[in-house]
């Protein structure tokens, strides 16, 4: 058994797991935080992505004893009291979600995404290829792709006002 | 959320707890001292069951039972059925064979359960059903459904010869033989029609929990149906009385179909749930998904259009082979032929249309209804034919489409349909002005200049929605009626709950309903809460598939809130003394027309419900219900234009455009429009260009995860899928919907093949349109010009 | 996936000892393809040594005129590297087109190369540029490496440190993704040192792994263009073939490929 110590979303938890739990199953099942999903076995699909350290990982391809020590954040971590993210606020407003399944570890990824490039910096063919590791079934990604532009411009527009 | 009627592009109310991860799914439900399932499954496409050895699993840690299928049989649990009879040409009824949730005998399928174990783990259930023994003994298999109707070929079911299901016939024969005797022209395809697994992100999945002192069971389940699910389990499989039975299909991720099902997993849940008196979880890995899901198309089939002097059609005749897998699965038997040959007339006058349809078992996973059903199939077929005959007789495709289009309504079909209301023509000249049609030659030209090569292909589709009058589709062989049902509660403050049978599992249910009753009365649509997806809350319903929950589950709401109003008025027309015909509803506010004298809606429903000053007679309460049964189908219709340029030295196949103009009747929230319809042209895409389930000839399930199956992704689609509507009302229903939910998948695969075909010079192409595919065609129309 | 004995290495000698004790022990580096494969139970190491924590195994560094990277460096951190990115501009492309940007933020170089998926990125790129792996025993040269489909030099208590790239003169990817798994259906590495030769290597195609082309290497050596490549196509004898692609397709992709790679690195 592995004793597993994190910080999940600003609080620091832990628990005593078979070692070869995963990652999401920690969160899921033993935290209770279930708005990461599992949605295949082959790492491809995305729908579990959270933040480890602060960059964007599949949950269901990293052992629970791997994230000792570490810092975690998952979409039910990434509005700050009571606000939304922007990237959550823009997934709502060009309805880049239907089921809502695939859309935690879509956010997730946005999220990530926009940090790498710098917001303000995403255009279209670039957020599509980035989106490579997740797969959604309902939306047709257009909502999704106009979603994340949108978050990314707010999110350079808010930089900007802040500086 | 303000007040938004029909038409608002309102955000969805349900978005929030999707975005903030407090969506609530089966598997995210839990029960004390829950145990798992994990099924033992058939690594054989066709073998007996010899034994089952249990016991090493059995003494495993936190193993609490190891059930088989001979233990289920004999605690009386029936059959999975069919709900659709279909008898053959000859008269005789259809040919099905015993589908038992865990077959003790023969197993017919890859991933097909023997065993199930239940642990205190999910990880201990894995152990343990790995380590259940069992012994085959391997039979022949068959995959190939032509090939399965062959003497000699391995036999299912001792019920179907030839693993024959039915072989089935619509329309005029003679009348089609004599069109062909007078053609000027035929055009002949022998067309396939990929088979393809649904999918859904969300896998299927299940939380059975027996009370043992109430003897009453709870099923949480990944239903698209959570009514029909009880049903079926009551009346059909044994598990318990409905009244014991209470299903509850909480947010469900996605369905598209394949979740309509009532499959064994869930059933066995709940009579393990009981065997071991502790409530059982199952949720279905991605590969059980591939393995065990209902498929859906893989159709074979060989068309011939006849054409006159002046390029109009004047017979079609269509032979089709259909893969049903190894079982019947619930709607199997209507896909291949009331969804699918009633629509081979298209947007066409077509004066003689004769179908035959024989639906075969073969060793592969059930196959049923997947967005569109039928429809995809049957849109594939005539518009790859319209496109190829075109190309064969010089007129261009737009030309012999318009030539042949179906301008006068109602129009029946010879294939029982009867069209309603279309303008066929206005959705043609929108997608082509939107793609520029007339300036495809310059863009070809161009492409051609860098070595690309491009190409154009259109697709005119109508479907049949809205599915049915209850006594058309019970004189056709459903085993169930097709209406639906709604419950309007207005609360003693004026907020309301609207009770309905439909199932929203993406499609917004819950913000485009609302939008109905803010119209309505013009409340806010933050004061309606929809409620669904539960057998105890919901007196009974029908369920989401067919694009049927705007124009059937929303006719029943409005039918609910006529009665609402017509009561809402009488109290105030009572309470303001005034009469009942000058009562009008604005701004949440019963108002007596041409004075200032006005009551809130709230205090409508207060008087209704404090009951001190009521007319004479009337029953306290503001609640009502209704059953809404439709009249006839409804028929969008619509026009998709693709693009394509072809990388001949990879057979890269990019969509450069598609643009998309349909008739959907009436819309209440053109944003949900959209985004059903960007999904579901992104199956069709999917379909043409990537996807298809494929065995090999032994039953071994070649693509059975995403490594080999290959999913649409968001770098695969165009930039930009550009969409227009044209709105002809549906006479059939109050709103004069049509609905929208399966048209992208329907009308989207022609396009692309015809635009690639277009741009390759070559007809011979199959679906998926793989880069190997267009490589190798390109090879040979390359050699052919060079000669 | 079957229970294991999950281990996390403090240094190499640490992770040596903690393998040299298992039964059957694996080193855990991104598991980007360890763990999918335990998960679908195709592979049970009774042991995982996770040697991600190792500082002596992470990182990036000038080494002369060659790079050094080290075994548990990310896909992330060679793509985002200034350093890689100046010098071998192709290596950059190539680790930043490595599964998508979740895999690439843990899968490790060292992994990859040790598993040597016959799709993998990495190993055209190890042979194209005549990199040498450092392993905790010996340094051995990337085609000595490479054994052939999942196979490698590597002992079993072996543990591969660093892959030092020499600098190339000019350098590129290219790779035919199949539609499905993302991974490659043929990729081609070019790397032209400065004394002008040319090493061509091939992945994804292989049914041995990666291999090289030597016409195309001679060809580009006299003329480094996409035209001298453009006719040279390698034998589909031994090339994989399945439902995403035959062998003759591949062998048609090398040729487009080797051509797209030359033209990019021009």
């Amino acid at each position: 058994m592995a004793h597993v110590s994190m910080v999940l979303n600003g609080k620091r938890v832990s628990g005593t797991v078979e070692d070869r739990t995963l990652l999401v199953a920690f969160i899921r099942e033993n935290q209770g935080l279930t708005g990461t999903h599992v949605g295949c076995d082959t790492s491809q699909c995305g729908a579990c992505v959270i933040h480890v350290d602060g960059k964007a990982v599949k949950a269901c391809t990293m052992l629970a004893a791997q994230a000792d020590g570490t810092e975690v954040v998952t979409l039910e971590g990434l509005a700050k009291g009571g606000t939304l993210h922007p990237v959550q606020a823009a997934f709502r407003e060009h309805h880049g979600l239907q089921c809502g399944f695939c859309t935690p570890g879509m956010i997730m990824a946005a999220v990530d995404m926009i940090e790498r490039h710098g917001a303000g910096n995403l255009d279209e063919a670039t957020i599509r290829h980035e989106l490579e590791g997740n797969i959604c079934r309902c939306t047709g990604y257009q909502n999704i792709v106009k979603a994340i532009k949108a978050a990314s411009d707010e999110m350079a527009g808010l930089q900007q006002a802040a500086e | 959320m303000g007040v938004d009627g029909i038409g608002a592009r309102a955000v969805r109310k349900e978005d929030k707890r999707f975005i903030t991860g407090k969506g609530r799914y089966t598997d995210d439900m839990t029960a004390q001292g829950m145990g798992y399932a994990a099924f033992v499954r058939s690594p054989h496409a066709h073998a007996k069951v010899v034994s089952i050895d249990s016991s090493a699993a059995e003494d495993m840690p936190g193993v609490d039972a190891v059930l088989t299928g001979e233990q289920l049989v004999g605690d009386g649990i029936g059959n999975l059925i069919c709900g659709w009879m279909i008898h053959s040409k000859d008269g005789s009824p259809m040919n099905m064979g015993a589908w038992r949730a865990m077959e003790p005998e023969i197993v017919r399928f890859v991933g097909q359960a023997v065993a199930v174990v239940i642990a205190d783990t999910a990880a201990q259930a894995r152990d343990a059903a790995d380590a259940v023994v069992v012994e085959y003994e391997e039979l022949d298999a068959i995959v190939d459904a032509v090939a399965a109707m062959e003497d000699g070929a391995p036999q299912l079911h001792p019920e179907a010869p030839n693993n024959l299901i039915y072989d089935w016939e619509i329309g005029d024969e003679a009348a089609v033989n004599a069109a062909f005797e007078g053609a000027a022209h035929v055009t002949k395809m022998e067309i396939t029609n990929n088979r393809l697994a649904p999918n859904p992100m969300e896998p299927r999945a299940a939380l059975a929990i027996y009370d043992t002192a109430e003897e009453h069971f709870t099923l949480y389940t990944t239903s698209q149906n959570p009514h029909v699910a009880r049903l079926v389990l009551s009346a059909f499989y044994a598990v318990a009385p409905e009244h014991k039975l209470r299903v509850i299909a909480p947010d469900v991720g996605g369905g598209f179909g394949s979740k309509i099902y009532i499959y064994p997993e869930e059933m066995v849940c709940l009579w393990a749930s009981k065997r071991t008196e502790r409530p059982v979880k199952w949720v279905s890995d991605r590969t059980e998904a591939f393995l065990t899901d209902a498929h859906g198309r893989d159709h074979n089939s060989v068309a011939e259009m006849a054409l006159d002097a002046d390029n109009k059609i004047t017979g079609l005749r269509v032979k089709t082979v259909a893969n049903l897998g190894a079982y019947m699965s619930l709607f199997s038997s209507s896909v291949p032929t009331y969804l699918y040959a009633t629509l081979l007339s298209g947007q066409y006058n077509i004066p003689a249309i004769h179908a035959n349809v024989k639906a075969v078992y073969t060793n592969t996973v059930p196959v049923d209804a997947y967005r569109g059903a039928g429809r995809p199939e049957a849109t594939y077929l005539l518009e790859r034919m319209m496109e190829t005959a075109a190309r064969e007789v010089g007129l261009s495709p737009a030309e012999l489409r318009r030539k042949n289009f179906i301008t006068e309504f109602p129009h029946q079909t010879p294939v029982i349909m009867c069209y309603d209301a279309g303008d066929y023509s206005a959705t043609l000249d929108a997608a082509m002005a939107a793609i520029d049609y007339d300036g495809f030659a310059a863009r070809k030209a161009e492409a051609a200049s860098r070595g690309k090569l491009r190409g154009i292909g259109l697709s005119c589709y109508i479907e049949a929605c809205g599915i049915a009058p209850s006594a058309a589709v019970g004189s056709l062989g459903a085993g169930v009626g097709l209406w639906e049902s709604a419950e309007v509660r207005v609360n003693p403050v004026g907020t309301i709950e609207v009770l309905t049978g439909s199932h929203s599992h993406g499609q917004g249910h819950e913000t485009t309903f609302a939008q109905l009753i803010s119209e309505r009365f013009g409340l806010d649509t933050d004061a309606v809460s929809i409620v669904h997806g539960d057998t105890d809350k919901v007196q009974f319903g029908m369920g989401t598939y067919g694009s049927r929950s705007g124009a059937v589950g929303m006719s029943a709401i409005v039918k609910a809130l006529d009665k609402v109003e017509a009561k809402a008025k009488k109290i105030a027309a009572h309470l303001m003394e005034a009469a009942e015909g000058d009562i009008t509803i604005e701004g949440g506010e019963l108002k007596v027309a041409g004075t200032d004298k006005k009551l809130t809606f709230t205090e409508v429903a207060l008087a209704a419900y404090t009951a001190h000053n009521l007319p004479d007679g009337m029953e306290p309460g503001l609640k009502e219900g209704a059953f809404y049964d439709p009249t006839n189908f409804t028929f969008p219709a619509g026009t998709y234009i693709c693009e394509v340029e072809v990388d001949p030295e990879t057979g890269t196949t990019d969509i450069i455009s598609f643009v998309a103009s349909d008739d959907f009747g009436k819309i209440i929230n053109p944003m949900i429009v959209e985004g059903q319809v960007h999904g579901g042209l992104t199956q069709g895409i999917g379909q043409a260009m990537l996807e298809n389930a494929a065995y090999d000839d032994t039953g071994q399930l070649l693509t059975a995860s995403y490594m080999d199956y290959c999913m649409p992704r968001a770098d695969d689609l165009p930039a930009e899928y550009r969409l227009s509507t044209h709105e002809t009302l549906c006479p059939g229903n109050p709103l004069g919907m049509k609905g929208c939910g399966e048209a992208g998948a329907i009308g989207s695969p022609p396009a692309v093949i015809n635009a690639i075909t277009d741009a390759i010079g070559s007809n011979d192409l199959s679906m998926p349109a793989t880069p190997e595919k267009v490589w190798q065609l390109c090879q040979t129309t390359t050699k052919a010009a060079a000669e | 996936m079957y229970e294991t004995n999950y281990h996390r290495a403090g240094s190499v000698a640490d992770a040596a000892a903690l393998l040299a004790k298992a039964d059957d022990g694996k080193l855990l580096s991104g598991g980007q393809t360890l763990l999918p494969t335990m998960k679908q139970r195709l592979a049970a190491p009774s042991d995982l040594v996770d040697v991600t924590k190792i500082a002596e195994l992470k990182g990036i560094c000038e080494d002369g005129n060659a790079i050094s990277i080290g075994a548990a460096t990310t896909h992330a951190e060679v793509a985002a590297s200034d350093l890689v990115k100046q010098k071998i501009p192709g290596l950059a492309k190539l680790a930043g087109g490595i599964g998508d940007p979740a895999v690439r933020h843990m899968g490790t170089i060292g992994g990859s190369i040790a598993n040597n998926d016959p799709a993998a990125d990495y190993p055209s790129a190890l042979v194209a540029l005549n990199a040498t792996v450092t392993t905790n025993k010996r340094t051995l040269s990337a085609e000595d490496f490479f054994t052939g489909m999942f196979e490698t030099a590597l002992d079993d208590d072996e543990i591969v440190t660093s892959v030092s790239f020499p600098a190339a003169a000019k350098s590129a990817y290219a790779k035919y993704p199949n539609p499905a798994s993302r991974y490659a259906m043929a990729g081609v590495f070019v790397a032209q040192q400065a004394d002008g030769s040319v090493r061509v290597a091939v992945t994804g195609a292989g049914q041995d792994g990666v291999f090289r082309v030597p016409e195309m290497e001679s060809a580009l050596a006299s003329n480094f263009a996409p035209d001298a490549v453009a006719g040279i196509s390698v034998s589909a004898d031994n090339l994989l073939s399945d439902i995403h692609g035959s062998s003759a397709y591949r062998a048609n992709l090398v040729t487009v490929m080797a051509k797209r790679a030359v033209e990019a690195a021009s």
